[in-house]
């Protein structure tokens, strides 16, 4: 008996164990981008960082302002998700609410592949395709743009908006749309009067999973956006956070690469800011 | 308990195996590095496979950091040879460092397949680039607005490019990629796309644009007629005196073996343009 309590002791430790490498890893990650970030912070100051227009990293008089990285990020989610949630949310009432089984099955195999996905593929496909495709509907000299992301970035999101929306949709107690139908509420009345309003912390919590997803992808918008440090407009070529890091990282040196670091964090507190945001949204679901 | 004890036998069986695979790897190997640009990826690439075979008694390594971070490279003793697509500043002079131009990387200026423009001059190429010349018309094309594809700050071709033409950092682009390979397929994208890659990547869907009636090729890069060319350089320490492994490298760049492997990897060696005088 008692080698079995040991033997128990072993393997809770070991348990123990792995579970701390994951809190470990995000430990470490996160002291090394403060200690890597802030050096170029305090030499440029935080102000003149944050708020400066103009991005010229290896100038002779470089300046690092990353104000148009930070807009172009926040402007390029919430188009993204304007696009994103819409399509996202109707579609996961249909599939929860109203699809016939089989069509259900076979969108959310579809949906799961549209995740799956690597973002590179996204890149390339919107580099060959939606570019040309925004060039000539909007009648540009080119098709890199705010714009062009932006729609890379909806799709996306979409699957993550979709899958999280059907599993709050699914969650609401089935008495509550039986009360709305024996009522005389149409099936259409009782999602969008009753089922919606049920699911609405699970919701909100898939559209900022969205903006996490949206605010974090590199690869493809570096593929159609651009990339010139210029204050964000729809259809300018514009430069992400992520895509900031991203581009010059591979050839930075010194300073450049300090600010870089710096910009890293910039995102890195935007994504805390989500996560926050997402753990309040579950939460409230839970209850 | 038994499978306890599988577990730990299999620990020990992989711990030896890891061991001897260590001294397995620790032949009596000398070892030379190379480090910075990675625009001579290809270049140091043919290199390294030529020399290993030639003495196979040396390893040879190359790190493609880029050239800064090259010539910091053999300041701060990370490698024996640092590698820079550029020549090298007089401040990199000044702590020591000599440099030894060893090949001519050419950049190109390309266009679309659809352009009718053959020829620029290189007041031309700069007013494009600066932005101060718009439309395609006003060098006689196509009434279309040009759309300038760069490289990101900080990629040697950029910096090549930049330096060479004089634009500076005066340079207006529409679009910063991050690869040779994304411009072309960018520019063979958008009729009315500009943009520059180095000779070695040019491929068939794009056109060369010949700079003051020169057309780009190894030819007259070599012989210094077509300008928009860059030295491919290797960075040594003046106080230092390289290692035997580095010093055979060197060595063997010189020979004409090694002047055919760089020729063949799209550059344009240096020795040859002396013979031709």
């Amino acid at each position: 008996m008692n080698r079995n309590k040991a033997l128990e002791k072993i393997i809770h430790g070991i348990f123990l164990f792995l579970g701390l490498i994951t809190v470990g890893f995000v430990i470490i990650i996160t002291v090394y981008l403060i200690m890597a970030g802030i050096p170029a912070i305090r030499q440029i100051g935080l102000i003149n960082f944050l708020t400066g227009t103009e991005w010229k990293s290896t100038g002779e008089h470089p300046s690092f302002g990353i104000l148009p990285f930070i807009l172009t990020s926040v402007y390029g989610t919430f188009g993204a998700i304007i696009a994103g949630v819409p399509i996202g949310i109707f579609t996961a009432v249909y599939l929860s609410k109203m699809a016939p089984k089989r069509v259900k099955s076979f969108m959310e195999i579809v949906i799961g592949l549209l995740a799956g996905i690597p973002s590179v593929v996204y890149g390339l496909v919107g580099m060959l395709v939606l570019v040309p495709a925004v060039k000539t509907i909007f009648h540009l000299s080119d098709g890199a743009s705010l714009f062009s992301a932006m729609v890379v970035l909806a799709i996306m999101i979409l699957p993550s908006i979709i899958k999280v929306s059907i599993s709050a949709l699914e969650a609401v107690p089935k008495e509550y749309e039986d009360g709305s139908l024996a009522l005389g509420a149409t099936p259409v009345e009782t999602y969008f009067k009753i089922s919606v309003p049920a699911a609405k912390s699970g919701i909100a919590a898939s559209v900022v999973l969205g903006a996490g997803r949206a605010l974090g992808e590199a690869m493809a918008v570096m593929m159609v956006s651009g990339n010139v440090a210029n204050m964000p407009s729809i259809f300018q070529s514009v430069r992400f956070l992520t895509t900031a890091v991203a581009s010059e990282m591979s050839y930075s040196s010194g300073m450049q690469r300090q600010a870089l670091f710096s910009i890293a964090l910039v995102l890195f507190v935007f994504i805390m800011i989500i996560n926050v945001l997402l753990n309040f949204f579950f939460k409230r679901e839970r209850k | 308990m038994k499978k306890i004890i599988i577990l730990i036998a299999a620990s020990i069986a992989c711990v030896m195996i890891f061991m001897t695979s260590c001294e397995n790897s620790k032949p009596a190997l000398s070892k030379v590095s190379t480090d910075g640009s990675t625009s001579m990826e290809k270049m140091m690439g043919f290199l390294g496979e030529g020399f290993e075979n030639e003495n196979p008694n040396i390893s040879f390594t190359y790190n493609a950091t880029g050239s800064s971070a090259g010539i910091s490279g053999v300041l701060e003793d990370r490698c024996d040879i640092g590698l820079a697509s550029r020549a090298i500043k007089p401040e990199e002079k000044k702590k020591g460092l000599i440099g030894k131009t060893v090949a001519y990387d050419s950049i190109v200026v390309v266009v679309n397949r659809d352009n009718p423009i053959k020829n620029l001059s290189m007041k031309e190429i700069r007013d494009i680039f600066t932005g101060k010349i718009k439309n395609w018309k006003e060098v006689g094309g196509k009434n279309l607005e040009i759309v300038l594809i760069g490289r990101e700050a900080g990629s040697g071709t950029r910096d090549g490019f930049e330096s060479v033409t004089g634009i500076g950092e005066k340079s207006k682009y529409r679009q910063e990629l991050t690869s040779a390979g994304d411009v072309i397929t960018t520019v063979s994208g958008n009729e009315s796309s500009v943009g520059y890659v180095s000779l070695s990547s040019v491929k068939d869907s794009i056109k060369m644009i010949s700079v003051d009636g020169v057309k780009p090729s190894e030819e007259s890069v070599r012989t210094g007629k077509y300008a928009v060319r860059r030295p491919f350089v290797f960075v040594l320490r003046k106080d230092k005196k390289v290692s035997d492994a580095a010093k055979t490298f060197l060595d063997f760049v010189e020979t004409k073996r090694a002047q055919e492997l760089i020729s063949r990897s799209g550059q344009v060696p240096l020795g040859e343009k002396d013979e031709q005088k």
